[in-house]
């Protein structure tokens, strides 16, 4: 090897992995009725608790779910960050908001993107509602809600967040 | 019943943003020469290893304790690999401990590390599912949320987080292994520093680090065949919960307080801000000191931050709990290592042995570690006598 040859100490290698995901029953109801548009809970039958997206248990209860409940796709801020920083290759630009969301009749948040919205009047308690891909780019995925939006309605005080009825949350 | 172990000997890297003179075996390797040096022993006094690092996908190298037996003297002998994310080197202490406390082995060397320049840990911890919707936010993104939850709820005024970010850098700056060195650092730099995950500013999240971080843990009849005073283990505890679930105590984890709870119980604690010296407790985002300081019973429920804005758990203003001597995981975060520097730092100070960090006379120490969503716990408790 001659002596000018620099060596190799640092090289980017990326590694793709493809899965196939296998859903299981809960799982694959929820993504089969997200394709048409309609966001399915499940509700434990100890604990009553209603989680989305479900995965057939109550983490908490350790028992099967299997008691459907068709959700609104509104809900309330139960908390948020707004990211500013840049992550290379994202297709989102900064800054935009995460918020920990909780549908109406359901007890489990979960994280989407929250937009349509001043970023500094982002609040916990705040309420919003989906707004979806146009139909013809539904797949099975939670992603079919491009992202939830602010609409007109009181803020949920702090003891009710999580544990609105399905009817959702008047003032 | 547990026979009694101790920590012997502990060697750690520097931690640096990029450690391009050394592989990841030659990381694990000189932090197990520094640990075998503290201890007085060589490679055939060690009946058994056990490694921990993060997820494989950060260095996407599957199963790397299989590659490191080489680098760590471990042929022939048996190795174990520990994993429970972020929390994983306090996890890999226990396992350890476990290992001499068991009576199975009398002497175990521990390893863990990570080489963060050479992995991708943000993309990593983002693998997609269709259930949920791919953000990309990474752990910030995670657990500012949770702070925000924790601020509104406890009514902390904004700059509790400035005050931890200092003050940790300040530890850090007395310990010559920390990453970060920022001696000047001041409140208004921290609060000027760009907002990354609001309400987390730059200045208040930990840095990525290469290093890693090896203890030898010995049986109570060979500890005096180490030249340096041992640090006896007193208690171990880890708890995990569910990362998901209805009414889920996100800001105060029960996990967090019944691991707590079990560690001071075997360790004879009843107060711990009054019969704890010191901690060194995972704190990778500035506000988890208020709230890991309620979570373990430091400070009543929302009351943490008055702990913290006290000066109390501060080395340099004299503060009577102080947490973190060495700078933290917010001056030094090599993930699968984090965990363990907790632990051996805790070793460290009731050694009498922490340099310019040192808490003076330090008998009885915390080493805690939290890891993935707040959901795995581990700690020890661990002091320079046997009872």
């Amino acid at each position: 090897m001659s002596e000018d040859t620099a060596a190799v100490t640092r090289i980017e290698t990326p590694i793709y992995l493809k899965y196939n995901f296998t859903a299981g029953s809960a799982p694959a109801r929820f993504l089969a009725r997200i394709r048409e548009g309609v966001l399915t809970g499940q509700r434990c039958p100890r604990c009553a608790n209603v989680y989305i997206p479900p995965r057939g248990s109550c983490p908490a209860c350790g028992v099967a779910t299997e008691e459907e409940v068709v959700l609104p796709d509104k809900g309330t801020v139960q908390s948020f960050t707004v990211v500013a920083i840049p992550i290379p290759n994202n297709p989102i630009k900064p800054p935009f908001v995460i918020a920990n969301l909780v549908l109406d009749g359901a007890n489990l948040s979960f994280i989407h993107l929250m937009s349509e919205c001043e970023n500094s009047e982002v609040r916990i308690g705040q309420r919003v509602q989906a707004v979806w891909k146009p139909s013809s780019e539904w797949t099975h995925a939670m992603d079919n809600i491009r992202y939830f939006k602010s609409i007109d309605e009181p803020d949920v005080p702090i003891e009710k967040i999580g544990k609105l009825p399905l009817s959702g949350w008047e003032g | 019943m547990a026979k009694l172990a101790a920590v012997v000997g502990i060697g750690q890297t520097h931690y640096k943003t990029r450690r391009s003179d050394v592989s990841i075996a030659g990381l694990v390797r000189e932090a197990a020469v520094n640990a075998l040096e503290d201890a007085g022993l060589g490679w055939d006094d060690i009946d058994a290893v056990i490694i921990g690092k993060a997820p494989d996908m950060f260095e996407g190298v599957v199963m790397p304790e299989i590659y490191l037996t080489d680098a760590l003297g471990c042929n022939g002998k048996p190795m174990l690999r520990v994993h429970t994310a972020g929390s994983v080197g306090g996890s890999t202490a226990i396992v350890a401990a476990s290992h001499v406390q068991s009576g199975m082995f009398k002497r175990v060397l521990t390893v863990t590390f990570e080489k963060q320049s050479e992995s991708n840990a943000m993309w990593a911890l983002s693998t997609p599912q269709p259930f949920s919707v791919h953000l990309n936010a990474g752990a910030g993104g995670y657990f500012a949320p949770i702070i925000r939850e924790y601020m509104r709820r406890s009514g902390a005024p904004y700059d509790v987080g400035i005050k931890v970010a200092v003050k940790d850098r300040l530890h850090g700056a007395r310990n010559p292994l920390s990453h970060l060195q920022l001696p000047n650092i001041t409140p208004q730099e921290v609060e000027d520093s760009m907002m990354l995950w609001d309400p987390i500013r730059f200045l208040e999240a930990c840095p990525s680090s290469d290093g890693a971080c090896a203890m030898v843990i010995a049986a109570e009849d060979l500890v005096q065949q180490s030249p340096k005073p041992p640090a006896w283990i007193r208690g171990v505890a880890m708890r995990s919960e569910p990362t998901m679930y209805a009414g889920r105590e996100e800001v105060n984890p029960q996990a967090g307080r019944d691991c707590a709870a079990d560690v001071y119980r075997q360790a004879g604690i009843t107060d711990p801000r009054k019969d704890l010296d010191c901690a060194e407790v995972y704190v990778p985002f500035s506000w988890y000191e208020p709230m890991w300081l309620e979570n373990l019973g430091f400070a009543p429920e929302g009351e943490g931050w008055k702990l913290t804005m006290s000066g109390a758990t501060s080395l340099d203003e004299g503060g009577d709990i102080p947490w973190n001597c060495s700078g933290g995981v917010l001056s030094s975060n090599p993930i699968g290592a984090s965990g363990m520097i907790r632990f051996a730092e805790a070793a460290r100070q009731v050694r009498g042995d922490a340099g310019d960090h040192q808490v003076e006379n330090a008998k009885l120490a915390l080493g805690h570690a939290y890891g993935g969503g707040a959901q795995f716990f581990s700690m020890w408790v661990v002091g320079a006598n046997k009872s």
